[in-house]
């Protein structure tokens, strides 16, 4: 049992790694990574809606008949985008504002419905949850990792607008790392997106490629 | 024939259950957040107006003293906006326009811009833009203080050559790189000041409706 959870946090933060493997979502990849902070807190937005989403379909899966669980599944993720929609409207404003419409824009995320496809809508619930979880965690590192590249080259910051999410306390978290730094706009603006996933997805096929090579010489094993 | 009707039949009505069933639940969540809601966008504007206002100059509730204004070509809006205006004892003391600025460097900028009963801006925010990040954007508070320019500014204080960006012959500084977007804002704030001189009676007029 272990062995599936450990599997299945192997695959939504590294193997099937939404953002940079299975290339899904990347409307607000692209659109939100300005920052780190908001990378963050989309990607944090985006696995709650995952988790439920998946823990929503998965218990009911054997009620849906086939030939209409897409339009089911889609219902049950645009009602609880609205959910959550309208609770961070209400008990996090300052939040709601740095994500403004990205966050109906989640109905729209092709990674939320493939997950529900793919694993809830033929796995138990606790599996499900966690791999809405997982998925949503993978796609929140690759959000706040690209937003935090593109902050840092394009304004030579980090974390601003942190005290806009949690308040105004955390302010002096927000770091200066070129002082007197004018800026590099293309990073801020549209194509900076496309370079930086880019860098993201060549350092992860790098990095996996590295690793089976390794493993495929530590093998002993004649035919590999 | 049967079977196809029965599973016709079998397929609407779960579709129909599961959207009744989130139905509810979207309805109930809205219930319960409508009140928070309402109450934080209440305080965030009201945070915004003691920006431009200061809370000392006026006793009344700013919020709900507003009416509704006519579009008008001086604020460059096509809806109806609503005013807010502040009082001490009764006596009009200022009041807060929404204003839009058509000619920006990306599509509309809007201002709320507080003037004072005496003709002079008491301040100007910028409310939303799409100004290039980095560029046009110093025009929001949070970037710089070049907002505050029009602190105290009048229609006597300044003759209207003298309501342009200094690099076309006026007296508002601008930064290098970006001249649409401040010569956008500088209009937008002139034209205010002029729809509040040609209005100002009914503008605090209670629950008045002032011409264009």
């Amino acid at each position: 049992m272990s062995n599936q959870y450990s599997e299945i946090a192997l695959n939504g933060l590294w193997k099937q790694n939404p953002g940079v493997v299975q290339l899904l979502g990347l409307c607000p990849t692209l659109a939100v990574t300005t920052s780190a902070v908001n990378g963050l807190s989309l990607g944090l937005a985006t696995a709650l809606v995952m988790a439920c989403a998946n823990g929503t379909v998965s218990p009911v899966r054997k009620l849906v008949p086939d030939e209409i669980r897409v339009p089911v599944f889609i219902l049950v993720i645009a009602a609880l985008v609205t959910v959550i929609d309208l609770l961070i409207h209400g008990f996090a404003l300052p939040l709601h504002k740095v994500l403004g419409i990205f966050i109906p824009l989640i109905v729209v995320n092709c990674i939320v419905l493939a997950r529900v496809e793919s694993f809830a809508a033929k796995s138990e619930p606790a599996p499900s949850i966690f791999d809405g979880l997982m998925m949503g965690l993978g796609l929140t590192a690759v959000l706040t990792i690209l937003g935090g590249m593109r902050e840092l080259v394009g304004k030579g910051t980090l974390f601003s607008g942190l005290d806009l999410a949690l308040g105004p306390q955390f302010k002096h978290y927000v770091i200066t790392v070129i002082p007197d730094y004018h800026g590099f706009l293309l990073a801020i603006l549209p194509p900076g997106a496309f370079l930086g996933l880019a860098c993201l997805v060549a350092y992860r096929n790098w990095a996996e490629s590295h690793d089976t090579q390794s493993q495929a010489n530590l093998s002993l094993k004649p035919d590999h | 024939m049967n079977d196809i009707i029965k599973n016709a039949r079998k397929d609407a009505l779960t579709l129909v259950a599961f959207a009744a069933v989130f139905t509810l639940v979207m309805a109930f969540v809205y219930q319960i957040t409508k009140a928070p809601i309402e109450k934080s966008e209440a305080e965030a504007r009201m945070a915004l107006f003691a920006q431009i206002i200061p809370p000392n100059i006026h006793d009344n509730d700013v919020l709900k003293d507003a009416i509704t204004i006519a579009p008008s070509p001086l604020l460059g809006n096509k809806q109806p906006t609503i005013a807010n205006r502040a009082r001490l004892n009764n006596q009009p003391q200022a009041i807060i326009l929404e204003a839009i600025a058509p000619d920006g460097y990306s599509g509309d900028i809007k201002l709320l811009i507080a003037i004072k009963y005496d003709g002079s801006v008491s301040g100007v925010r910028v409310l939303t833009h799409k100004e290039t990040p980095g560029l046009g954007d110093y025009i929001e508070i949070a970037k710089n203080d070049w907002i505050k320019l029009f602190d105290g500014e009048s229609l006597t204080q300044t003759n209207d050559a003298g309501w342009k960006v200094k690099k076309d012959g006026g007296k508002f500084d601008y930064m290098a790189g970006a001249t649409i977007t401040p010569r956008a804002v500088v209009k937008a704030v002139h034209k205010a000041l002029q729809y509040f001189e040609a209005n100002k009676a009914q503008l605090f007029a209670e629950g008045a409706k002032p011409n264009e």
